[in-house]
């Protein structure tokens, strides 16, 4: 099924009058210390493009004269009335003009540090930027704040405007000034300023017109500069990573959604999908652009379907066999904080990489930059508006590239619970971290398990027992464990509720957290059934993804087993008091209340526990489990009775 | 013909991406969307870009405020295209003007009624989270808006206090009792609105091509939403015109421009 064939207007039909492309705007941020005049260049430079829609000049004069002022340019972004009554920009906003050569996004940023965020906000979404300097006040606090996070935000073709010139005679030596100043900074950042153009916004010199006062300078005006701006690269060419959105069904078909953030994929490719590193291949693309799509590249929103029943879940990261993002346990990031908490060592937070969530811990703190001089800082804790080196620790691994290879995949926001509180480009791994992906060699058993399975007289095998909290799971497992053992079977339970609290007590239950106790609990009964053992697992394993990781993790003599209960049986009975926790908001995310359960589609056994009473749905747990693992008596063994 | 590999993804393929990332994490973000359709142009488009993002359905439903004051095109409209595209439809009448706050200028009392059919349908369909067809390049508060956009207990903008937003990190978890606005066309522009229409073919009101030398530029309600001289009949022309005017988009709605803080007040208070 392709429902969207019916929207996409079809190609081969274009009006004969191909109507002229429209071209995406190049964005631009205006950055600076507070009051430098970031937004009187703006409004000055919509001015004299003729940009200003009809009507809007005389409403600023208009706004201006009631608050006793001469025509505020600025009024044209600030538009709030405490931006205008106190006279500073609070928001970012956008603006949009164009030049004979293209379209532009102006993006307005504030110059107080109190804003910070929203200067992040703005400039994260920018490909080049402005970073106007008072000529008098010269560079300033965030005039380097601003630069730092530049180049952190990876903006890094940077156009310096040396503002106010009127305030300083015009004079050439004020503009070389900070012109050396803020060369040596960039430098410092690596970085260079493309052009250090001295202008008078308020005026209009040199921002379209070039200044009659200011004959000596030879270099190009502020339009002049951001029409010789190269545009940014593209990303296509790049490797291919699509981070997972969500998983959508249409029939029995699966499909990952999420944004192609590099390279491109077609019908048939080989991908991995980290961090579980499954492989799988590409069945079918839909971007929305009709029936028979083969091909998708870097930007396009997409959905992807694969041969393979693969486990797909949000946070993983599809990438080409063999080209598998990084896998780390601890990494080292470039931060910049915006929280007015500080963060300190074994703080902890969400690290959002894309879609995926980690739980992390602040290990320690690899240096503290003093942004004045960009000097280690003598602090033990990262202030608001602060930048560090910090190593993050992480219970379950952690898919990324370094932000130098792959800058999407290569940077993470930081959340302290559902609040941005930071971001992070990913420098590397944390050297000593234990590395998850290293020369492994298998060591094979001595006693082959065959000869457990012959002296057990059963096979190995893994009962997975799914279903809502209340279901009954536990219960069932303890009750077959103790009659098979009774009657000499080699016969274990692994606990959901019991694991979390050891092997697992560092997971929480996020998607990814989910994930991972799985996977951990799977990996441990798959060692088990490897040496004889029945194992029952009684796990709530919410999604057919979970359920397909942990069957394709134990492989052979995996069953699936739906102890099945409806929400509101088991609600009622909510031996553990949970039901009403979580209909009290107290416990998020919980299975059947505010999480999702999938029904299983195809299990190999369903207890109804509904339906039946314990002790008859005990005896089909334990008929099953003889049935299927009891080794016959024409091998000479017991099968108990 | 270069193939697709070559293909550059044009300024529609872009914005149309990033419109359907939005939407999609709207969805896995929040339970209970719902999507305002004010049957104008903006949120025709929404609605097309939600049926591609969850391939083919609209998995939440669609309000329509109504203030029993639109043009009859608008309700036809209305009306064959909950059919055609298969909507769930709420079209609850928003409270009476007598309920709006006396000290609002005239126009924009009758806009306020829209916040509080607002109000009372977040009330009874508990949203937690609403999609709006709102654009940055329509006025300049909307400029700063952000994409996923907080709202307070009692559905107020805190313009002054938005969280950070950046590398499509949003904060979308909300405060109980509390919603969330979902702006996926924050970053097109009125160009790009008619560009992609015509692309796509997205039906519309008829009321926004020129009769008689005037057309709607801006849909809303009868007594405060004007024509504009136009004799753009076409969606080519339309496009034509766009590209030279210098009238703003909203110079026909009259709550605009009754006070400075006119169309701020609304916001704050709840209004797109
Ligand atoms: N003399 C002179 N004054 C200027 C010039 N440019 C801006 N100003 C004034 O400087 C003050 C601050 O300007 P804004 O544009 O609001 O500064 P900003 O950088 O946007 O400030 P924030 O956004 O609050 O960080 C205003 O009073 C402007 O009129 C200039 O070229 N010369
Ligand atoms: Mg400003």
């Amino acid at each position: 099924m392709a429902p969207a064939a019916t929207l996409a207007a079809p190609r081969a039909e274009a009006p004969v009058l191909a109507p002229r492309k429209a071209q995406a705007p190049y964005p631009i941020v205006i950055v600076g210390h507070v009051d430098h005049g970031k937004s009187t260049l703006i409004g000055r430079l919509l001015h004299d493009t003729d940009s200003l829609p009809e009507g809007r000049l005389a409403e600023l004069q208009k706004v201006s004269s009631q608050r006793g002022l001469e025509l505020e340019w600025s009024f044209l972004l600030d538009a709030l009335q405490i931006e205008r009554d106190q006279g500073i920009t609070l928001d970012t906003t956008r603006i949009w003009f164009k030049t004979a050569k293209r379209p532009y996004v102006i993006i307005d940023a504030p110059g107080h540090r109190e804003f910070l965020r929203n200067m992040v906000t703005g400039a994260s979404g920018a490909d080049a930027a402005v970073l106007v300097t008072d000529a008098e006040r010269g560079v300033s606090e965030q005039t380097r704040r601003h630069a730092y996070l530049l180049s952190l935000l990876g903006v890094t073709k940077v156009i310096v405007a040396v503002n106010k010139m009127d305030l300083m005679g015009h004079a050439e030596a004020a503009w070389q000034a900070v012109k050396d100043e803020v060369s040596a900074y960039l430098a410092k950042l690596g970085m260079q300023p493309l052009y250090v153009i001295p202008l008078s916004a308020r005026h209009g010199d040199n921002i379209t017109a070039r200044s009659q006062q200011m004959g000596w300078y030879q270099g190009p005006t502020l339009l002049e500069a951001l029409d010789l701006l190269t545009p940014p690269a593209g990303r296509a060419d790049a490797t291919f990573r699509m981070p997972i959105q969500d998983v959508y069904r249409r029939g029995d078909r699966r499909m990952a959604v999420g944004r192609i953030e590099t390279g491109r994929i077609r019908l048939g490719d080989k991908v991995e999908i980290a961090p579980t590193g499954q492989p799988a291949t590409v069945a079918s693309i839909d971007t929305g652009r009709g029936d028979g799509e083969q091909f998708a590249r870097a930007g396009q929103s997409a959905a992807i379907s694969f041969i393979e029943d693969a486990a797909l879940a949000r946070g993983q990261i599809i990438a080409p066999a063999g080209h598998m993002p990084h896998l780390a346990l601890a990494l080292r990031v470039r931060a910049f904080w915006l929280d007015s908490e500080p963060l300190l060592v074994g703080s902890r937070l969400t690290l959002r990489l894309t879609t995926a969530e980690h739980a992390v811990v602040v290990e320690k703190f690899e240096r503290i930059v003093d942004v004045e001089n960009l000097n280690d800082a003598d602090t033990q804790e990262l202030g608001q508006g602060g930048i560090a080196e910090i190593v993050l620790r992480s219970a379950a691994p952690i898919a990324f590239d370094p932000h130098t290879d792959l800058p999407i995949t290569g940077r993470a926001g930081l959340a302290r619970g559902t609040r941005i509180v930071g971001g992070a480009v990913v420098l590397g791994a944390a050297e000593n971290a234990a590395s998850v992906k290293g020369p492994v060699t298998a060591v094979d058993s001595s006693v082959d398990r065959d000869a457990f399975e012959a002296r057990n007289g059963h096979r190995g095998g893994v009962l997975w027992l799914s279903g809502l909290s209340g279901a009954g799971k536990s219960t069932l497992a303890m009750g077959a464990q103790r009659r098979l053992f009774d009657d000499g079977w080699r016969v274990l339970v692994l606990d959901g509720d019991n694991l979390r609290k050891g092997l697992n007590k560092d997971l929480g239950f996020s998607p990814a957290e989910r994930l991972e106790n799985v996977r951990r609990v799977a990996e441990v009964a798959k060692l088990m059934a490897e040496n004889g053992s029945v194992v029952l697992v009684s796990l709530i394993s919410p999604t057919a993804e979970l359920r397909e990781l942990a069957r394709s993790i134990v492989g052979d003599g995996f069953h699936e087993v739906w102890v099945k209960a409806d929400v509101n049986t088991c609600a009622k009975r909510d031996p553990k008091g949970l039901y009403a926790a979580a209909r009290d908001g107290k416990i998020a995310q919980f299975t059947g209340v505010s999480a999702p359960f999938e029904a299983p589609a195809s299990p190999d056994l369903v207890l109804d526990t509904g339906e039946f009473d314990v002790a008859t749905t005990t005896e089909l747990l334990i008929a099953h489990i003889r049935r299927n693992l009891a080794l016959d008596q024409a091998d000479g063994h017991a099968v108990g009775i | 013909m270069s193939s697709l590999d070559q293909q550059h993804l044009d300024h529609l393929d872009q914005l149309e991406a990033q419109s359907i990332y939005i939407l999609r994490e709207a969805r896995v973000r929040l339970k209970r969307l719902g999507l305002l359709w004010s049957l104008g142009k903006d949120s025709n488009v929404l609605i097309w870009l939600c049926r591609k993002a969850f391939l083919g359905e609209l998995p939440f439903p669609v309000a329509h405020l109504d203030t029993g004051l639109e043009f009859p095109e608008s309700y036809e409209f209305r009306d064959r295209y909950t059919k055609e595209w298969g909507l769930n439809l709420i079209k609850d009448e928003c409270p009476p003007i007598e309920m709006t706050d006396p000290t609002l200028p005239p126009g924009t009392r009758v806009a306020a009624r829209k916040s509080l059919g607002l109000a009372a349908a977040l009330e009874k369909y508990q949203f937690d989270g609403l999609i709006t067809g709102i654009r940055r390049d329509e006025q300049a508060t909307r400029a700063k808006e952000r994409i996923f956009s907080p709202r307070g207990l009692d559905g107020s903008w805190q313009a002054a206090n938005q969280p950070p937003e950046f590398w499509d990190q949003f904060t979308i978890e909300r405060a109980p009792g509390t919603h969330m606005r979902v702006h996926p066309l924050l970053a097109w522009t009125e160009l790009d609105v008619w560009r992609y229409i015509q692309r796509e073919e997205i039906p519309l009101v008829p009321l926004y091509f020129a009769k008689d030398g005037k057309r709607f530029r801006s849909l809303g309600e009868i007594g405060i939403t004007f024509p504009v001289d136009s004799n753009a009949s076409t969606i080519e022309e339309i496009i034509e015109e766009l590209e030279n005017t210098r009238t703003p988009e909203r110079a026909g709605r009259s709550m605009d421009h009754e006070a400075e803080d006119a169309f701020e007040r609304l916001r704050t208070t709840g209004y797109l």
